[in-house]
């Protein structure tokens, strides 16, 4: 008897280990991810050398469309089934579902490495925790097809040439030949947000409460929808569409059909490998007003979210990605603007990179130091995507004429009141 | 038939009978109806009352417990309009924009289908060649998908599509369809048309063909006119038809969401932003995410759709009573 009871714990021993080790076995990690070029796959080759380093565990990457970043991702993690990691651009916006992985990293490492770009990922002044690695710095300003210069024989304006200068030079461009659009801007909230500041629009009121419209921002919506009446703005991108839904105009630009192109830096790889030897493509940043020559930082993060199971692990790999080398492998392969501060500091071999490219990061790189610290606010404030959208919203009504500027801008303001009262 | 039905019935009095003499059970009809009861329950009685849950209460908070009660102000909010024929007069200009917008939608789609579909089912009951194939060919467009309908169209109608290409071709000034307010709208309607009409169609073929020809026959022998035998019998006897496809045309005009979102976006700006659009963007598009005040105008919409749908259950019981 004592000895067929040693046999059975024997037995329930054995397999409570086998089952235990299963368990360890099947550490899954779920990696929700959209690329504008190699994000995704640069992320699966490291991931693939942290797995082999930490046997037992896999990351899967679901490969989305950034719509459901935007859209789908929101409502997965406030029903409580959202992925352990995920690569998100509404930076302040998600950060009730972030993970902290103070506990789990060296906070110093982080604080020396990234600096400025943590707070993005608080979720205000006072929280200093460790949310988000910055994957991917962004910033906005523009494009211009240099061969349509060259071609019209008319001079590219310099770094200090105003909007209405690239406006007039853009326009004598398509003029000389016959191109369809001067210049076009994403329809974005966050790509309008940089010429208005440069324009002079505050955002916020001198107590740090979020206002949106000023005559700053007036004044550049003006104009904006003014050069979508008389031409020279492509009207299909931001009158083309419905709601505050993002376009781009990356594909008439690459088709040529566009002078001057109105994006960010994280288009460098895409006019890379599409435009080849097409034509010449030059980044000359952002056009100036009374409030500087600023773009909008931004970008995307890779972050962990306190509902996963595997907190300590999720951790881990999000400091895998953080590591100085892996970082700026990670960059390189990306072709975008680093946000270590260690690596940008050593720079970045864009191996593979053509010359344009190179030229075009680095030109990206330089404007960095152009961003207005309105902008840098504007990007860390957690409620800015309701602003961007009501922005999108509210200018396209007014380009398409079912609203005045005036009576846009004063819809904005209503519904940004709305939008904070239901987000506190 | 009924050699196949009676042995079924007597395998299911079994239990009946067993719940009903030996366990004393009055009405076992009800422990069959139990599992569909649950369900219906569980996928459509409760989303309703979520939804009323979630009208009556504020903030972008998802879990019910974390939303404060707000009570009908979500309705007000959405309702407040000096006048109701001015989306710019009304607190939400967005929401009635909407309400226009699928109003206007459904008065010409309903109309301008129901017309066409009665065109067609009368020539396609005529004894014309190929029949058959042209039955088909106007049903196909009712097997694709949404989707799949509002790519075609834009492909054909956008700035460099298939349309403007034609025209260029012919040295014509080419235009961009979907740029322009009146041309998105009317292009929406002709492609929800286009994408929907077969299936109407086919209900009306039903309906023609269930009219005697010997009333055509006796009127022709009284030297009725085509026109006056259409007028005086086709009509008339139709009607019942015609009143059905009308009212489920009309509720399906009004759920429009997916053709027209894929085609234009609801736009330029909100030309062609239907009610549907309204609710996606307000509760799961936006920043924050308005569920209230979305949840609000999905409970106005249903309103309007239970009457429509009462209408249906009156006409279809008045066709089978008549």
């Amino acid at each position: 008897m004592s000895n067929h009871l040693t046999k059975l714990k024997l037995t329930s021993a054995i397999a409570g280990f086998v089952l235990s080790a299963g368990g360890v076995a099947a550490q899954e990690l779920t990696y929700m991810c959209s690329s504008d070029g190699t994000e995704c796959t640069t992320a699966r080759e490291i991931f693939d050398r942290f797995e082999a380093e930490n046997p037992g565990v896999t990351i899967k990457i679901d490969e989305v469309p950034y719509k459901a970043i935007l859209e789908s991702l929101p409502v997965q993690l406030a029903a409580g089934t959202g992925p352990d990691m995920a690569k998100v651009t509404d930076l302040g916006g998600l950060s009730q579902y972030y993970l902290d992985l103070t506990p789990y990293v060296d906070a110093q490492y982080w604080e020396d490495s990234f600096g400025g770009t943590l707070d993005w990922y608080r979720s205000g002044p006072d929280d200093t925790g460790i949310y988000g690695l910055h994957s991917q710095l962004t910033i906005t300003g523009a494009y211009i097809n240099k061969t349509l210069f060259d071609q019209a024989g008319i001079e590219v304006p310099g770094a200090d040439a105003s909007w209405d200068d690239w406006a007039e030079a853009t326009r004598a461009v398509a003029e000389a030949t016959d191109t369809d659009f001067p210049m076009a801007m994403d329809r974005s909230g966050h790509r309008i947000a940089g010429p208005a500041i440069s324009f002079g629009a505050a955002l916020f009121d001198d107590s740090g409460e979020a206002i949106l419209v000023d005559d700053g921002f007036t004044g550049y919506v003006q104009k904006f929808v003014d050069w979508h009446n008389d031409g020279t703005m492509a009207r299909d991108v931001w009158a083309g569409a419905g709601g505050s839904s993002y376009q781009d105009a990356s594909q008439e630009f690459i088709n040529g059909e566009l002078v001057y192109y109105y994006s960010g830096s994280w288009q460098v790889a895409k006019m890379d490998d599409n435009i080849g030897d097409l034509f010449d493509w030059v980044v000359v940043g952002s056009p100036c007003g009374e409030g500087g020559c600023s773009g909008m930082p931004g970008g995307a993060g890779i972050v962990g979210f306190s509902g996963t199971e595997h907190p300590e692990l999720v951790a881990k790999a999000i400091d895998y990605l953080a590591q100085e080398e892996n970082y700026a492998e990670m960059t390189a392969k990306t072709k975008n603007i680093p946000a270590h501060l260690g690596v940008a500091a050593s720079g970045v071999e864009y191996a593979g990179a053509t010359e344009g490219a190179a030229n075009a990061l680095n030109a990206w790189g330089a404007q960095v130091g152009k961003v207005s610290p309105v902008a840098f606010k504007y990007q860390g404030y957690k409620n800015n995507r309701a602003m961007f959208n009501i922005t999108v919203e509210r200018v396209t009504q007014a380009i398409v004429g079912e609203l005045s500027v005036e009576e846009a801008m004063e819809r904005a303001k209503e519904d940004l009141a709305v939008a904070l009262a239901e987000a506190e | 038939m009924l050699a196949i039905l009676t042995p079924l019935m007597r395998v299911i009095e079994i239990p009946m009978t067993f719940l009903e003499k030996r366990l004393g059970m009055k009405n076992p009809a009800w422990l069959f109806l139990l599992p569909n009861l649950l369900l219906f329950g569980i996928f459509a009685l409760l989303p309703v009352a979520l939804n009323l849950a979630y009208a009556v209460t504020g903030s972008d908070a998802i879990l019910l417990a974390d939303r404060p009660y707000v009570g009908g102000d979500n309705f007000s909010a959405l309702l407040q309009c000096d006048s109701y024929l001015d989306p710019n007069s009304c607190k939400d200009d967005l929401f009635w924009r909407a309400v226009h917008n699928t109003l206007l939608f459904v008065v010409l789609q309903v109309g301008l289908m129901v017309t066409f579909s009665l065109c067609t089912a009368l020539i396609l009951n005529r004894d014309i060649r190929a029949r058959g194939f042209f039955r088909a060919v106007f049903f196909f467009p009712v097997l694709l998908s949404p989707v799949v309908v509002a790519l075609i169209w834009k492909w054909i109608l956008q700035r460099e599509g298939i349309l403007n290409a034609w025209i260029d071709g012919m040295g014509w000034q080419t235009f961009n369809w979907l740029l322009d307010r009146n041309w998105a709208f009317g292009w929406s309607v002709f492609l929800s048309i286009w994408a929907h009409m077969g299936f109407y169609t086919l209900i009306l073929l039903a309906g023609l063909q269930a009219i005697p020809r010997d009333v055509y026959e006796a009127a022709k022998m009284d030297r009725a006119t085509p026109w006056r035998a259409f007028r005086r019998i086709t009509l008339p006897l139709l009607m019942p038809t015609m009143l059905v496809v009308l009212v489920l045309a009309t509720i399906k005009g009004v759920q429009t969401f997916e053709e027209v979102y894929a085609f234009t976006g609801g736009g330029p700006g909100t030309a062609t932003t239907m009610i549907i659009q309204y609710i996606y963007e307000t509760g799961f598009a936006g920043a924050p995410r308005l569920f209230g005040p979305a949840s609000a105008a999905s409970l106005l919409l249903a309103a309007v759709l239970v009457v429509l749908t009462v209408v249906q259950l009156w006409l279809n019981r008045n066709n089978v009573d008549g």
